[in-house]
């Protein structure tokens, strides 16, 4: 268990804008990962944690121990904190074996146990046949595991890892990933992750603290927050949404309805909590939650006419980019029948907004 | 004609010694330097390369007020030895340390500035004292250059002329280094001798300068 108070002030300099890192959060066993657009505070905050980095004030609790607490001055070495941190660039010694960068982590250890946990590490990451050899000497996936299992070693209290998947090729991402979900089920460690891929967030986080301008703007599990994102920013931030202006028309918490006008279209939605009749709002729906259909027929509730303007093509699907900023992601075969389907005019739509998706900000 | 070989021994010994020194002392400064952070850090920086730019002449004259027979350091070197530091080889040292020493501490400066911070951050997340970090991590991975260093400093300290001959004079036998011996061979007619020394010691420079650059470009891969 991990737990977080920090400030820090970078004041106004010729050659810097400023920043202020103000945030407070805990972490338990699982993986947190820290998201945020570059700039926002993520590796700043590890370094704090780290010991890299002395915040103005604050406390770092880990488990029971005090690692930084602003007000009774105690600030302890990065040697002192017993934190595990794999660096993007794996930071594994280029002039040792990789046995030599695990021996190096327990060094202070009784001879026999150190043995033992060194080659414990080597089987469980599969490094036995690479042991010998140097950093530059072995591939990019047992370097990833060397330094992950090195950090691991010394049984740290916390496990953080900067943006480990940057730069990767996919092949190599999966494999850290599997990596990564197998040093979660197999240590009781937690795990802090800092990633601006929310692919990442999905496939390794249980929690998630989205990080902006140094400040946590929304946290829970991903899948929260994908679904309901906190407020505008969030929703930019995260970069999936469509974000239509609208105003609402009509609300009723008896029926747990709603009603919002976007342009010339009405569209029914759930009960709004916490809005007003009048609001001017910003409907939040993901591309891939709306329909549509190359069928130009009369609209009907919950139906928009809009006109195709452009198809970009994608690993899995097919966006569709429709007058009024409107995204759609269909599959490709949905795409090729709506395609096909004769219609009077190619470019005339209608896209269905399903009422249990509609989000307002 | 016969030679005297004893100023090219001597030059030897003083440029092998002082560069020790030079070692001793500028590694730690040099590492001082390259990673903390401090008040006057770059107050002490410009210290050190002050006899860099300083003329010989000047530092001799500097080293002659701190350690001759009337300073309190020499009066003290005196009374612990048993006779002065001035005019023998061992001043002779202490003149090539000095020109050599800012050289080293610049050079070494800049060879653990090159090792990327990110192994220094990982040795100390894994718990290493400031101590093993710099001979298990910093030091085996900047050697190369430090040992590039060191040749230019043993250079540097083998060519020294005018601090030697201000802090430890022109005796033949005694305090002759090389340089000093080719002055004296120009100075009295003697073309010949001066020749043979020049060659010697352009050698001996080329040597070390082709060393010190074929250490140099290796490093290790990093990612």
């Amino acid at each position: 268990m991990i737990q977080v108070r920090i400030r820090k002030t970078f004041p106004v300099r010729p050659d810097s804008s400023g920043f202020s890192l103000d945030l407070e959060f805990q972490a338990a066993a699982g993986v947190t990962v820290l998201f945020g657009p570059s700039g926002s505070g993520k590796t700043l905050t590890l370094d704090s944690i780290a010991g890299f980095v002395r915040p103005d004030e604050g406390r770092v609790l880990l488990d029971d121990q005090i690692l930084f607490d602003g007000a009774t001055g105690v600030h302890l070495p990065p040697q002192a904190r017993n934190c595990g941190y794999v660096f993007q660039n794996y930071a594994l010694f280029p002039h040792m074996t990789l046995r030599q960068n695990l021996e190096f982590a327990v060094e202070r250890r009784p001879r026999l146990e150190r043995h033992r946990r060194v080659n414990e590490m080597l089987e469980r990451f599969r490094l036995q046949d690479a042991a010998g050899r140097r950093p530059h000497e072995v591939s990019g996936g047992q370097r990833q595991r060397c330094s992950i299992a090195r950090a691991l070693i010394g049984s740290p209290n916390v496990l953080l890892l900067d943006e480990p998947a940057q730069g990767l090729d996919a092949p190599l991402r999966g494999e850290l990933y599997a990596v990564l979900r197998q040093v979660r089920a197999d240590f009781k460690t937690p795990v802090l992750l800092v990633s601006h891929d929310l692919d990442e967030c999905f496939e390794l986080g249980e929690e998630m603290l989205v990080l902006r301008e140094g400040r946590i703007v929304q946290s829970g599990t991903p899948r929260k927050i994908l679904d309901q994102p906190a407020n505008l920013d969030v929703a930019r931030l995260l970069g999936t949404f469509n974000l239509l202006p609208a105003e609402i028309r009509a609300l009723d918490p008896g029926r747990n309805s709603s009603r919002v006008v976007m342009g010339d279209f009405e569209l029914d939605g759930p009960y709004f909590p916490g809005h007003l009749k009048g609001d001017r709002v910003t409907l939040c729906v993901r591309p891939e939650q709306l329909r549509a259909t190359s069928k130009n027929g009369r609209p009907v509730p919950n139906q928009v006419a809009a006109e195709l303007l452009r198809t970009i093509e994608k690993p899995h699907s097919v966006r569709l980019e429709f007058s009024g900023g409107i995204l759609v992601d269909v599959s490709r075969a949905e795409y090729e029948s709506q395609r096909d389907r004769e219609s009077h005019d190619g470019q005339k739509w209608t896209i269905e907004f399903p009422r249990e998706a509609l989000r307002v900000l | 004609m016969q030679i005297d070989w004893f100023p090219l021994w001597l030059s030897l010994r003083v440029a092998i010694v002082s560069t020790a020194l030079a070692l001793a002392a500028g590694l730690w400064i040099a590492y001082i330097l390259a990673n903390r952070e401090f008040r006057g850090k770059e107050a002490l920086d410009s210290a050190v390369t002050l006899p860099l730019v300083l003329p010989p002449t000047v530092l001799g004259y500097y080293l002659l007020v701190v350690v001759g027979r009337a300073s309190p350091i020499g009066r003290l070197w005196e009374d612990v030895f048993g006779s002065p530091l001035v005019f023998t080889w061992k001043a002779a040292v202490l003149a090539a340390w000095i020109h050599s020493f800012p050289l080293l501490v610049k050079s070494a400066r800049a060879a653990f500035e090159s090792v990327d911070r990110s192994y220094e951050r990982a040795a100390r997340t894994l718990g290493a004292s400031e101590w093993r970090l710099f001979w298990r991590v910093t030091a085996p991975l900047a050697h190369r250059q430090i040992f590039a260093a060191a040749a230019l400093a043993f250079a540097r300290s083998l060519g020294d002329f005018g601090v030697t001959l201000m802090v430890a004079g022109n005796i033949p036998g005694r305090t002759q280094t090389m340089a000093v011996a080719i002055y004296d061979a120009v100075e009295s007619g003697n073309g010949r001798l001066a020749r043979v020394l020049v060659l010697v010691i352009s050698a001996i420079a080329l040597a070390i300068l082709t060393l010190a650059n074929r250490l140099v470009p290796e490093g290790f891969k990093t990612r």
